[in-house]
């Protein structure tokens, strides 16, 4: 028999076990603080020390279901500044909202910490129970306005449609499990290539249902109806959260799953993920065309970048899985900045949540709309901002690897964006202002402006560092 | 041939129940058959010597889960829901997508080759009990996981408890 | 001894059924009653293949499973009470007020 007779190494886990660990105490500590902001203070502190223990983490461990690399480490440094900037979006928001509870902050730390399991995991088993910790957090944090029927619906759809997809990424797995007979990654891809089992229908199969499960978790087109919905109804600040942590999430599993465990398949999966590709970009591209809520605008437009980054993920290879992990750090910042502009126009009885609100906002507010035009620019992907040199490296990638074409339609689709995008540009400066709008702001939303607008136009004139970042940390996966 | 006739009612009862559970007008016969498919799931892992897994699920699901959903139920109105339409608007689009799905993984089905086997072949698990193999893995190979769980089940009872009771200040 | 392809059809026909209710019904309880259904077929061949590959980590992961099914239940039935409190409605087409 068999018993653990001496504590299991968790080195390589210190990051996850000072989160847990620290996001506990907060949830107790938060009985005694009365004033939110402080819980929110804490919240920042926590990822300040998770990631101080970031630097020092590397590894295996509980025979390989918990590996730590600098593909792991990299996604979990998206994951803290996303949290980071989404709690200091948060603070003033919520309380407008009245729904100013420290539970909000220990929510977002155990989402993030379902996040961080997801990128370090070697086992099918921990990817889905990391999944499920981040999603049952976000179902209820999309819900957080319990007496806002819009609240109420996006946490509906996004707790059916995701526990939906959840079912699917179960199938797949009981499946790659009966064929090889084990949950971890590297096992199964050692498995498969021995036994010549690769191109088994079953396995293709398999490989479908996690398309399927992961493509929703992302909000790739076809399974992205939930995220207009989603995002419009749940509060602002969630919003800016999820459509950041949890994407990033998703295509960390992503590519865990699919160049490690279907490695050899690469073919067949690159096959399948082309069109699934170049319609998210589609549909993300040509409906935002129309909407007028600024929150649905922006969701599909996620579901748009969504599709420019699955471009790094089938050039695959060292270079194009380094393009997709700097896009998204690069869209961490763009995204939460632009919603963070949009939080700032919701006021006591005002939603500021239209298009048109944005009229002539140059002229009442010349630095929101200033600001606004940086993220609208970097989103787009014009230089020079960091969403040109994302962009750039991810079509260089897929050149490289000879997709030209396929480049070339996310170039065309990036034109069309340029559409929705300058509008709300051109409302802002071409008009007039329609109705006096006021701007709720506050220093610790202040900051997050600052740093992600900084972090953009840093990264957009020098790029390399967080180029040279993301090649050394795909070098050892 | 025993064995066969067993699956064979049991395989039969329980699809048919699943398609009781998602046609009935009443939820409250949705959950009672739902509850009798559970007993004969339980039995299923019985004939395949999984003896912990059939009581969990007569515990867990059976017990706590269902539970849970039919005071849920009571919640709504029962006799507007009798004769309110049942299927959305363009139910054979999501017949026939089921349909298709069933045809792509049965096909796929047909070449499925199982993986290698381990060594807990029957005699070894009769040898030690089902319980006690079962929790020697859990608690070795799978502590880890078993650590997340614990953090899942938390967040289950904070956000339940965020989205269902505690007062809003206004 | 029945053939391991039997479980596999049966857990496949389950999940179909599954995915047929969550598609096609109005109910909220019973879509997510479903989702119950499909976890369900899950279950049967993860235990169906613990049992042919004579490994138990099979048996392992639905333990887990089931965990998790728990959880989500409670969350779901808190969103649904949450909705209702709100809306008095348990059909999935009257939560519309989103449209675009």
């Amino acid at each position: 028999m068999k018993i653990l007779t001496e504590m299991p190494d968790v080195t390589a886990l210190m990051p996850e076990i000072v989160m847990t660990c620290l996001a506990l105490v907060l949830l107790m500590l938060d009985l005694f603080i009365r004033r939110k902001e402080i819980t929110a203070l804490l919240a920042i502190v926590i990822a300040a020390v998770v990631g101080f223990f970031l630097t020092g983490s590397s590894g295996t461990a509980f025979s390989g279901m918990f590996i730590s690399d600098g593909y792991s480490s990299f996604f979990k440094l998206i994951f803290l500044v996303s949290l980071v900037l989404s709690v200091l979006i948060s603070i003033r928001y919520i309380k407008i909202e009245s729904v100013n509870f420290g539970e909000y902050y220990s929510l977002m730390l155990f989402s993030t910490l379902g996040m961080m399991l997801m990128a370090s995991a070697g086992d099918i088993i921990v990817l889905y129970l990391g999944l499920e910790l981040m999603a049952l957090s976000l179902y209820v944090l999309a819900g957080f306005l319990r007496h806002d029927t819009k609240s109420n619906e996006a946490s509906l759809k996004y707790f059916l449609l995701g526990a939906f997809a959840s079912a699917f990424l179960l199938y797949g797995t009981s499946m790659i499990y009966g064929l090889t007979g084990t949950t971890n990654l590297k096992a199964i891809a050692h498995y498969l290539a021995a036994n010549g089992v690769a191109h088994n229908p079953a396995v293709m199969l398999s490989v479908i249902l996690f398309v399927v499960a992961f493509g929703f978790k992302i909000a790739a087109a076809p399974f992205h109806m939930w995220a207009p919905d989603v995002y419009e109804g749940a509060p602002t600040s969630v919003t800016a959260f999820m459509s950041v942590g949890p994407k990033a999430a998703g295509f960390a599993v992503f590519g865990r799953v699919f160049l490690t465990a279907f490695g050899g398949l690469q073919v067949d999966w690159a096959g399948i993920l082309i069109p699934l590709a170049i319609l998210t970009m589609a549909v993300g591209n040509i409906l935002a065309i129309s909407q007028t809520n600024i929150k649905r605008m922006l969701a599909y437009s996620s579901i748009a970048h969504a599709g420019y980054a699955l471009i790094g993920l089938i050039a695959g290879g060292g270079n194009g899985v380094a393009s997709m992990m700097n896009y998204l750090f690069i869209y961490a910042f763009m995204n939460i900045g632009a919603f963070g502009v949009v939080i700032m126009l919701r006021t006591e009885g005002f939603k500021g949540e239209e298009i048109t609100d944005y009229e002539g906002l140059a002229k009442s507010h010349p630095l929101a709309a200033a600001l606004m035009l940086v993220f609208m620019f970097s989103l787009t992907g014009i230089p020079p901002t960091a969403g040109f040199v994302g962009k750039f490296y991810l079509f260089m990638a897929a050149v490289a690897e000879g997709y030209t074409w396929l480049a070339l339609v996310a170039v065309i689709f990036s034109a069309i964006s340029a559409y929705f995008y300058l509008r709300i540009v051109m409302y802002m400066y071409m008009k007039e202002p329609k109705a006096e709008v006021a701007l709720s702001t506050s220093a610790p939303h202040g900051i997050a402006l600052a740093v992600a607008t900084c972090a953009v136009l840093l990264i957009g004139v020098l790029p390399s560092g967080i180029i040279e970042l993301a090649r050394a940390a795909v070098a050892g996966f | 041939m025993m064995a066969e006739g067993i699956f064979i009612y049991l395989a039969a009862a329980i699809v048919i129940l699943s398609v009781l559970v998602i046609t009935r007008s009443n939820p409250v016969h949705s959950m009672i058959t739902m509850l009798v498919l559970f007993f004969h799931i339980a039995a299923l892992y019985v004939t395949l010597n999984a003896e912990f897994l059939a009581a969990i699920q007569v515990i867990v699901y059976a017990g706590a889960i269902l539970v849970l959903f039919l005071f849920v139920v009571l919640l709504l109105n029962l006799k507007e829901e009798m004769v309110a339409r049942r299927y959305i608007g363009p139910w054979p689009l999501g017949v026939l997508a089921a349909l298709g799905l069933l045809v792509v993984i049965v096909l796929s089905l047909k070449s499925f080759i199982p993986g290698p086997s381990g060594v807990f072949t029957t005699e070894v698990v009769r040898a030690e009990t089902n319980t006690k193999v079962l929790g020697q893995i859990l608690f070795t190979e799978y502590l880890y996981p078993f650590e997340v769980v614990s953090m899942i089940l938390l967040v289950a009872i904070i956000g339940a408890i965020v989205l269902a009771k505690k007062r809003l200040r206004n | 001894m029945v053939p391991l392809h039997w479980y596999l059809l049966l857990s496949s026909a389950v999940f179909v059924v599954g995915v047929a209710g969550f598609l096609t019904r109005r109910n909220i309880i019973i879509m997510f009653m479903s989702i119950e259904l499909m976890l369900n077929a899950v279950n049967i061949s993860l235990v169906s293949f613990s049992r042919y590959l004579s490994d138990m980590r099979g048996q392992v992961l639905v333990f887990f499973v089931i965990a998790v099914a728990a959880a989500e239940a409670a969350i779901g039935l808190a969103i649904i009470i949450a909705l209702f409190r709100n809306k008095a409605t348990a059909h999935v087409d009257e939560a519309n007020e989103m449209k675009g």
